[in-house]
């Protein structure tokens, strides 16, 4: 309930200021919200399957980050031998900016969503790594020499103590990556193909159409929000005992 | 279990320059039954004996044996009470009573029944629903001695079980330990910080001294394991002439 006041309240102020700032900045580039609903209602039909290409690009692309980084990160982080080898390399490689191989792909891959997606899940597979990683270091030793004193094979160890310790580390990284994702997917989206909210909201920006370029920035946002708050929930729901 | 024996067992942590003697030469015994404490200051190896005992470490030099057989790695009957418990707090206080039964592949139903009767004998029941983060200490403390129980076992270890927790309580959850003893009949080490805690509660006393960590003495108290005994003089008596060893190996307990 009270999750819920705050995101009416939070809501409100956002339109408040978007309402105050399209006022005093009085440009055709930021229309009010009351000059961008009806834009949004009245192309609702042509956003939503441009709205549905980048959901389905997205939900792939962190899918397949986080399947291939997770397990990675939790071997890493458990295995000393493997830190040695992959540690350095994570080192060297997590701080490059994923983006910049974006025109390597549109060459391997061409302009369509293959690129866009494998992009993505690469920024995701490093972000996932680390972060398990981190997390499967920092399992609590008790637990295990309680598993290992009571006979507890590594899958045991593995299934009922490194796993759900690190669950809340997953959905965290979910939550904060799911922003890079958004982040990237309108980069690579404005950059090539014809689908896509990216490429609608820089195709509106062309046409000098400024409501419905908002109209897709709108639906953007919503992207972004509508994740973060299905990754909120899936953690609440899996890390019950963490409120005990 | 008839016997547990370790024979001139040496434990080194670590190698070359950082290597760390952790035991010095230790004998120590446990017969079938028996209720030995083992008091000492810090770092004076109590933990790495427990862990010996268990099966997760092995000595350096030295023999450590179960029957006259070496023990290789954890055994079936054998239960380790950690410092810190090592309750799993993802899991509820009913799966973690469980835990070992389901490590060891017993069925659901019977799990089920052992958890439950273990859970009673420690007074969780009302609770096997909640998390181990809504517990008190005490109750984490009997939740954990309840996972032990649960798996019917003649050698029972714990590292300062009672440590957490306040005077009172601790007293109360002494006697739990004691009755539960009596009880199911297992063998059991007890480790711990406190004077009183091993002269009410261990047989036989093991007053170790640090660097590096050793045997000073073994104190015979055959009149542990009755609840009158806290009351009495010669309790007092044999707390005192614990006090004076712990001094005298240069350091100390803490309260008595
Ligand atoms: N894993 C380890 N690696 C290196 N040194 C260790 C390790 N575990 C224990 N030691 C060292 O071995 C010695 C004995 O440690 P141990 O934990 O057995 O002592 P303790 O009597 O249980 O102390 P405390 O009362 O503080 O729990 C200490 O000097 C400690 O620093
Ligand atoms: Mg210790």
């Amino acid at each position: 309930m009270r999750k819920a006041l705050g995101y009416i309240w939070g809501t409100v102020f956002v339109i408040i200021l978007w309402w105050l700032l399209a006022i005093g900045i009085d440009s055709p580039a930021l229309p009010t919200p009351a000059a961008t609903w009806p834009e949004l209602v009245s192309c609702f039909q042509k956003i939503m399957p441009q709205f549905w290409a980048s959901f389905g690009r997205i939900i792939l692309s962190m899918a397949i980050g986080t399947l291939l980084g997770a397990p990675c990160g939790l071997w890493i982080g458990r295995s000393k031998r493997a830190d040695a080898i992959f540690g350095p390399i994570l080192y060297v490689l997590y701080p490059v900016p994923k983006i910049v191989f974006l025109p390597v792909l549109f060459v391997l891959f061409g302009l369509g969503g293959e690129a866009k997606v494998i992009l993505i899940a690469i920024a995701i597979f490093f972000q996932m790594v680390v972060t398990m990683r981190d997390a499967a270091k920092h399992v609590p030793q008790g637990a295990i020499d309680s598993m290992l004193s009571l006979s507890a094979t590594k899958l045991q160890i593995f299934t009922d103590v490194v796993l759900p310790s690190s669950l809340p580390a997953l959905f965290t990284a979910l939550r904060i990556t799911c922003g890079t994702a958004v982040a990237i997917l309108f980069i690579a989206e404005s950059m090539a193909g014809s689908s896509g909210l990216g490429y609608y909201i820089m195709h509106a920006w062309s046409l000098l159409e400024y409501p419905q370029m908002f109209a897709g920035i709108v639906a953007m946002a919503a992207l972004g929000v509508i994740l973060y708050e299905a990754f909120d929930i899936a953690e609440r729901l899996t890390t019950r005992w963490r409120r005990a | 279990m008839r016997e547990l024996c370790f024979s001139h067992v040496d434990v080194v942590y670590g190698s070359g320059k950082d290597a760390i003697t952790a035991l010095d030469n230790l004998d120590f015994t446990v017969s079938d039954g028996e209720s030995v404490a083992i008091i000492g200051p810090s770092g004076c190896g109590k933990s790495t004996t427990l862990r010996l005992a268990s099966g997760l470490l092995r000595p350096s030099a030295g023999t450590t044996t179960i029957d006259g057989s070496p023990i290789q790695g954890p055994r079936a009957s054998t239960a380790l009470i950690l410092q810190d418990f090592g309750l799993l707090p993802w899991k509820t206080v009913r799966a973690n009573a469980e835990l070992g039964l389901k490590i060891r592949h017993v069925p659901r139903g019977e799990r089920k029944e052992r958890a439950s009767e273990a859970l009673q004998l420690v007074g969780l029941e009302e609770f096997a629903d909640a998390y181990p983060g809504s517990l008190s200490g005490g109750m984490r403390q009997r939740l954990a001695l309840a996972r032990a129980l649960a798996l019917d076992v003649d050698l029972l270890l714990m590292d300062e079980p009672l440590s957490a927790l306040d005077a009172l309580l601790r007293e109360q959850l002494q006697d739990t330990l004691l009755s539960l003893w009596r009880k199911e009949g297992y063998a059991q080490i007890l480790v711990t910080h406190s004077i009183d805690e091993a002269v009410y509660l261990g047989q036989r006393i093991y007053v170790m001294a640090p660097r590096p960590g050793h045997v000073v003495t073994v104190v015979q108290n055959e009149d542990a394991g009755d609840e009158a005994y806290r009351q009495s003089g010669e309790f007092f008596a044999r707390c005192n002439e614990v006090r004076e060893l712990l001094r005298q190996a240069g350091g100390g307990g803490s309260h008595a």
